[in-house]
């Protein structure tokens, strides 16, 4: 089967840039849409929302071995409803990142058999033998492998939820296209790597993303740039800038605590300093990243410049190191670069 | 000098443009038969080829036994890269429908493109369907997109909406993809009742019609042997009238190494020329033939071929090669002869070989053994190739036998003669008997083979219209197109007929192996008409009351198991063998349960058919009536006449290609003759002569020279009829159990081979015809020079 053209057909039913980047920009027809002042239900909101046209569970670790070696770890399951009534289409994207390599694996699933989906307790997401599993998002066990490298890790929360926007309702481009949002950004990951030379242990941290909506994007908005740093004060800072169209800037500043404040447009400068020729695009992989009202200005780099994800839909996702005001890990996504 | 020799060594041709004509046509007929049948066969194998190509089937390990898509999944959580695959028939119709999981299935050229708008969501909800350029599906179905890739007669859907229109939960195999990790658990200890299948390379449907191909290529080859008796006669023939030629340019100085080469040159040409005739004869007999054997292998077989031919450069090269070959064959000997050939040695008519009775001893012996061979492997030797190699040994000892045999009928009618010029008839016959022996044994090829393959014909012909008119009991025959529909119609007709007879049927494993299981209620219909060929005592009362089954005779055979032994019927367990029924033109294993039994098994299986039992001259009004009632199609309401004509329509299909081929080798064996006469017509005229100086006129000659062509071609003949009722027997009884797992009693047709028998006469006497005509006309002058030349 022609996967490439199959899914192009699901994700991707018109052209590129009319429609945002991944076919996120279509109509909403039918589909439930993100209303504002939302309430969460856990643990059924840790759960699949098909009447929405896409949701996903997304987590990224940056960690370190001994000997102090930065690497970074992806996994990633994406629901997609072709119409509000079904059929449901899984997908599952699988990364793994050290300084002079980038693993990337994909799977896709129909939805009505039981070889992926999501469960919300106990919880677990999984596609194939791909899982992420616990109780609840307190403490997860996460396991993947592409065939050729894969990893296992634990991961336990060390604060709460954080709610993203307005309360959880994150609003994506300034006529109100909108998500449902929220974060577990303070996991402390232990764990093995299982890379070609053998198995490297590794501690660090980690993020979970839930996200779902029917109509994310503007039509005309191209990609974005979103970061998730863990800053050395404890605090972490969630950024993204949508590119195209009027462009859209947001952030999470999250306190120690896990108090999150909001703030909108100008208020985050994000600039690409540097780019490299990735897959034959030019891609930033240097990046200022500033939010002055909190007094952070930080210069961004690629742990690897070469984080590719070659999936159907590719897109550069790595982990990075930040230095200025403040020194930071993190992770990094691009999305929409030709 | 090498100019001049080739001259003077083609010149014979032009004297002798007849033998020439009989060299390039008896090896382009023997090329054509061959490349003919060839290019069928590969025609034929490559849309299987594709066909399993279809999802790289033919290359993957696959999981078969009780699976669901719910297994699929269970597989994939514990890291098995597999697909799921269900493959069945569409209902009502031959195509092949295969239904896929686009999200897991390997890439492959062959599968649909997914990528329009709506095109996978219509696909995953069933209201799109993949078609060949070929298929049409019945009215009623999802929107069928053409996909120009496909192999032909395929359809193809997702799985679950294959799920749907086969009507069962289970899949047919899990196909087990590139990149398994070795920690896995075995998928044999996941799930237990399943077993893991390494790929053999071929697929079910090209090992199901192994034995038609089998079928064809021996006749292909038979064909070609009968082309090459005709040209090593006309080869050793041109030798011979050539060896005062040749000793002439030896003795001109021509060293025999250039001779050598220039007359392979020489056959080289023939090959060339010969071999592109035959190459377009080849196309034009497959071309020709081809309709018929799609339309066989599909009726037969469900098999999608192709009915246009796309050959390869292989196969234009093959033809070139067997014409070669062929040559080589034929004229090496010559060859051979002419290297060792000293410079002035005597150029002796030699008149073809000699009759010697070591010759004739060697044949006989030979043709012996080679009958009591095939006589040990028709009794206890086991599977198809055996079965024709048998029929090889059959045909070839006969065809040894045949000189020697004629040999000795001729010297006891030459001993018993009275009279010089009956005693010189008999020895002059006699005296022919090796020229001719390739060609008659050409005749008795193709005559034993013609027997053999009628006889064939005409038992199967009896015993399937006998057994058709048994089974097909019921008067009229309806279709619904879903459960609804049936139970109308089933309410509509149930006080207008004397019985309804529901026909409900499951695809399932049958001993390991795919085929169906039909539902049947208890009726007399069944009671009274169900030949068995085997049975325990009160089969129909045990069936009824759900002891067991009945298998059909493939299934029966294919596994050995017979009534009283048990047998596994997939999901309908493991069953006591009730009987065992003849089931003609199914190549696959079937059984039948009783429709109680039948409908516990498998819930989900719709009844969709009829059978309804009334007074035949009621029969048309009814048909009428439900006709306009339920706006049926002819196709859907079948009355027994229409089943049983479309029925022999198949059977008929099936014997077409053989039949033609046949004729055709008939054919060429008559030219074989005709040109062995012709030649040795050209021959005799030194022994014609004395006979015509001391008095016998011409006509008396030409006369006898026709009787005695008669007479070798009756001899033939009836040697000709027990070796095809050899073949015959062979056919029904060990290739026809092995091919199709049935076996045929053999019903004699006298008629039918004295028919054979006076056409073979005819055709002799045609032969013999202008030979004949020729020494009647030729002029006393011609006759008289014989005494002339010093020879």
């Amino acid at each position: 089967m022609n996967v490439r053209a199959l899914i192009a057909a699901l994700w991707l039913a018109l052209p590129l840039h009319a429609q945002g980047f991944a076919g996120l920009g279509q109509a909403a027809d039918g589909f439930a849409l993100p209303t504002p002042n939302p309430t969460f239900d856990f643990p059924a909101d840790l759960g699949a929302h098909d009447d929405y046209r896409i949701e996903w569970w997304y987590l990224t670790a940056s960690v370190q071995d001994a000997d102090g070696q930065q690497y970074g770890v992806q996994w990633t399951l994406f629901r997609s409803a072709l119409t509000p009534t079904g059929p449901q289409v899984w997908m599952g994207h699988f990364g793994l990142t050290t300084p002079d390599a980038h693993y990337t694996g994909e799977r896709f699933a129909r939805g009505d058999v039981g070889q992926a989906g999501v469960t919300p307790a106990p919880f677990e997401a999984w596609i194939d033998d791909w899982s992420m599993a616990g109780d609840d998002l307190d403490a997860l066990t996460l396991r993947a492998s592409n065939g050729e490298v894969g990893y296992a890790l634990d991961l336990t929360a060390q604060g709460p939820l954080v709610f993203h926007g307005d309360g959880g309702f994150s609003v994506k481009s300034a006529s109100g296209q909108a998500s449902y949002y929220y974060s577990q950004p303070f996991y402390d990951v232990t764990g093995t790597l299982d890379l070609p030379d053998g198995p490297v242990s590794v501690t660090g941290k980690g993020w979970l993303d839930r996200e779902w909506s029917s109509q994310p994007l503007e039509a005309d908005q191209e990609g974005w740039d979103w970061f998730s740093l863990y800053l050395d004060d404890g605090a972490r800072l969630m950024a993204f800038s949508l590119r195209g169209g009027e462009g859209f800037h947001y952030a999470s500043y999250i306190a120690a605590d896990g108090t999150m404040s909001p703030y909108y447009g100008d208020a985050l400068i994000a600039e690409p300093l540097e780019t490299a020729t990735v897959a034959g695009r030019n891609v930033p992989v240097r990046w200022r990243l500033a939010l002055p009202d909190r007094d952070i200005d930080l210069t961004v780099d690629a742990v690897n410049p070469d984080s590719w994800q070659a999936t159907l839909f590719p897109y550069w996702e790595g982990p990075v190191t930040a230095t200025g005001t403040h020194t930071a890990t993190g992770y990094l996504e691009m999305t929409g670069y030709e | 000098m090498n100019r001049a020799a080739l001259d003077a060594l083609l010149a014979h041709w032009r004297r002798h443009p007849l033998q020439l004509l009989t060299l390039v046509v008896g090896l382009a007929l023997a090329t054509g038969l061959w490349t003919g049948v060839q290019a069928i066969n590969a025609q034929a194998r490559l849309s299987y080829a594709r066909a399993a190509a279809t999802l790289g089937q033919d290359a993957l390990p696959r999981l078969e036994g009780p699976l669901t898509l719910a297994d699929f999944a269970t597989a994939r959580r514990a890291g098995w890269p597999v697909t799921p695959v269900i493959e069945g028939r569409v209902p009502g119709t031959h195509l092949r429908l295969l239904g896929i999981d686009p999200f897991t299935a390997p890439p492959s050229a062959a599968t649909p493109d997914l990528s329009p708008e709506d095109a996978l969501t219509g696909f995953l909800t069933g209201d799109l369907v993949f078609v060949a350029p070929d298929v049409t599906l019945p009215e009623g179905w999802p929107e069928a997109r053409i996909a120009p890739d496909l192999a032909p007669g395929l359809v193809i859907a997702d799985i679950a909406a294959a799920q749907a229109i086969l009507g069962t939960q289970e899949v047919s195999r899990l196909m087990v993809l590139p990149g398994v990790r070795p920690d896995l658990r075995p998928l044999t200890d996941l799930f237990p009742d399943t077993r893991l299948v390494q790929p053999t390379g071929s697929s079910d449907i090209a090992r199901l019609t192994d034995s038609f191909h089998l079928n064809l290529t021996a006749f292909g080859l038979l064909a070609f042997a009968v082309g090459l008796f005709i040209v090593h006669a006309a080869i050793g023939l041109a030798f011979e009238q050539r060896r005062p030629l040749f000793r002439t340019l030896r003795a001109l100085g021509l060293p025999a190494r250039r001779l050598t080469f220039l007359l392979a040159v020489e056959l080289a040409a023939f090959t060339l020329i010969s071999g592109t005739l035959g190459i377009l004869l080849g196309y034009l007999v497959a071309a020709l033939l081809l309709p018929g054997v799609a339309a066989t292998l599909s009726g037969l077989y469900g098999a999608g071929v192709a009915d246009t031919l796309s050959l390869s450069p292989v196969w234009w090269l093959s033809g070139f090669a067997m014409a070669g070959i062929g040559l080589a064959v034929a004229g090496g000997q010559s060859l051979w002869q002419l290297v060792r050939l000293p410079v002035l040695a005597p150029a002796m008519p030699r008149a073809w070989a000699r009759a010697r009775a070591a010759t004739l001893m060697r044949q006989g012996i030979g043709g012996g053994g080679l009958l009591i061979v095939a006589g040990a492997l028709a009794l206890f030797g086991n599977g198809l190739v055996i079965g024709f190699v048998c029929l090889g040994a059959l045909l070839l000892g006969a065809a040894l036998l045949l000189p020697p045999m004629l040999s000795g009928v001729l010297a006891v009618g030459a001993s018993r003669a009275r009279g010089a010029v009956a005693q010189w008839l008999w020895a002059d016959a006699r005296q022919q008997v090796p020229g001719l022996s390739l060609a008659l044994m050409a005749l008795l090829l193709a005559l034993a083979a013609n027997v053999g393959v009628s006889t064939m014909v005409g038992s199967f012909r009896a015993t399937f219209t006998g057994w058709l008119d048994q089974r097909l009991a019921s008067e009229l025959y309806l279709y619904a197109n879903d459960a609804e529909e049936a139970a109308e119609m089933q309410a509509y007709v149930i006080d207008k007929v004397d019985a309804v007879l529901p026909v409900a049927s499951a695809e399932t494993v049958l001993e390991g192996a795919t085929g169906d299981v039909f539902g049947q209620v208890d009726h007399p219909t069944f009671r009274d008409n169900w030949p068995l060929l085997d049975a325990v005592p009160g089969v129909w009362d045990r069936l009824a009351t759900g002891e067991g089954a009945l298998i059909n005779e493939q299934l029966a055979r294919r596994t050995g198991l017979w009534a009283g032994a048990e047998v596994d019927l997939g999901r309908a367990g493991r069953q006591q063998v009730l009987g065992v029924y003849s089931d003609y033109g199914n190549p696959l294993g079937q059984a039948i349960l009783t429709d109680t039994l039948f409908r516990q098994t498998f819930p989900e299986a719709v009844t969709t058919t009829f059978g309804l039992r009334l007074d035949p001259a009621d029969v048309p009004a009814l048909a009428r009536d439900l006709t306009e009632r339920f706006d049926l199609p002819p196709r859907r309401i079948e009355d027994q006449a229409g089943i049983k004509a479309f029925s022999l329509n198949v059977f008929e299909q099936t014997f077409a290609v053989t039949a033609s081929l046949n004729v055709l080798t008939l054919g060429v064996a008559a030219f074989a003759l005709w040109a062995s006469l012709t030649t040795l017509g050209a021959m005799r005229v030194p022994q014609v002569a004395p006979v015509w100086a001391l008095g016998m006129t011409r006509s008396r000659i030409a006369l006898a020279d026709l009787g005695r062509a008669l007479l070798l071609a009756a001899f033939t003949a009836v040697l000709a009829i027990p070796t095809g009722i050899a073949l015959a027997w062979v056919l029904l009884a060990v290739v026809n159990v092995q091919a199709f797992g049935w076996r045929l009693p053999l019903l004699p047709d006298p008629a039918g081979w004295l028919t054979l028998a006076i056409w073979s006469m005819v055709a002799a006497g045609l032969a013999a015809a202008l030979p004949a005509w020729r020494l009647w006309r030729m002029a006393p002058a011609d006759l008289v020079k014989v005494f002339a030349h010093e020879r």
